[in-house]
């Protein structure tokens, strides 16, 4: 049980920059205003950086993680989120065994 | 009758109503926080950092995305931003829930420590009809902080017993899980061609240049085909 110096200050950091954006939003509250395309890459910004995250897993690592990848998505237009985990999981151990 | 009621202060009537809404999110929770923490211990954390990072951060798309591309040495830099384009959604809930929260200031600066995409939600949702108190705002997000701290640090110290995580597929389950949240971002065309372009400039970038580029390169392509996608659709 031990706590790594770099972690720590990742952890801080992560922590400050989190923190600053939930009260960054009390004050500009009474000036922000959006046009209708900048308000649609605000909101793009969650799943642009989801995907971005998974992508390399996802596409680029073998057959069995991009095809279990394109299972993922068709279940997940479906299932709830736990539902698509179970999906994903299943069939990546699945496909690993047979390709 | 009346003196039945009495007892029951407007406080303690708002904090039952917080308890009551959120208890479906704090469930649904539950196994996603055990699998946070067992896959963040195969990463190389020890459980007090799991635990330290879910009490300070509170933010699980953001610890998610930091615990997928984990290496050693952590890169400080890089978190951070990442952690940022993450929760910059923030602002805007914050913004927008900001005069419909009874508290002052202070206690705003305070209470928007537990803000989180389900609290927000919930909590638009009841001020159509009321004004959102301190009570049913602390409700939430103290049950919602307690259940996040305390499955993440189970699942660490469990996770520490169940030996390489690939073996049982659960080095996709984040996989899964943001395939899962993406899709609940809807089926716009904006989200569409914002996923399409996201995911291949990622791919792309982490072939030729490698991590941690991927992530944001990926992101800001995205955000940028989005701007554009949205200018072409109101054009049409």
């Amino acid at each position: 049980m031990n706590v790594d110096p770099t972690t720590l200050l990742a952890i801080f950091a992560m922590a400050v920059v989190t923190y600053g954006t939930r009260i960054a939003g009390l004050f500009v509250a009474d000036r922000l205003v959006l046009s209708d395309r900048a308000k649609a890459a605000f909101d793009a910004i969650p799943p642009a950086v989801l995907v971005a995250v998974v992508a390399p897993t996802a596409l680029t690592t073998g057959w069995a993680e991009a095809m279990a990848t394109a299972i993922t998505a068709f279940a997940a237009l479906r299932l709830p989120l736990l539902g698509t985990v179970v999906v994903g999981v299943v069939s990546v151990v699945l496909l690993r065994a047979v390709l | 009758m009346a003196g039945a009621h009495a007892t029951q202060s407007p406080s303690w009537r708002d904090a039952r109503a917080g308890l009551r809404d959120i208890a479906p999110a704090a469930i649904a929770a539950i196994p996603i926080g055990l699998l946070f923490g067992a896959v963040a211990v195969s990463k190389g954390m020890s459980a007090l950092e799991v635990g330290l990072m879910s009490v300070l951060v509170f933010a699980g798309g953001a610890q998610f995305a930091a615990i997928e591309s984990w290496i050693q040495p952590a890169p400080i830099l890089t978190l951070a931003f990442a952690t940022f384009l993450i929760n910059a959604r923030h602002i805007l809930m914050g913004a927008s829930l900001s005069s419909k929260m009874t508290l002052s200031r202070p206690q705003k600066l305070a209470a928007m420590f537990f803000m989180t995409d389900e609290t927000w939600a919930l909590s638009e949702r009841r001020a159509r009809e009321r004004p959102v108190t301190g009570a049913y705002w602390l409700a939430m997000g103290v049950v919602l902080f307690a259940n996040w701290v305390l499955m993440t640090t189970l699942g660490a110290v469990l996770g520490s017993f169940l030996g390489d995580p690939a073996r049982l597929g659960a080095d996709f389950a984040f996989t899964a899980l943001f395939i899962g949240l993406v899709a609940g971002f809807g089926r716009s065309r904006v989200t569409l061609v914002t996923v399409a372009i996201s995911a291949i400039v990622a791919a792309l970038v982490h072939v030729t240049v490698g991590a941690p580029w991927h992530v944001a390169s990926g992101a800001l392509a995205g955000i940028a085909a989005a701007y554009w996608a949205a200018g072409w659709k109101t054009r049409e």
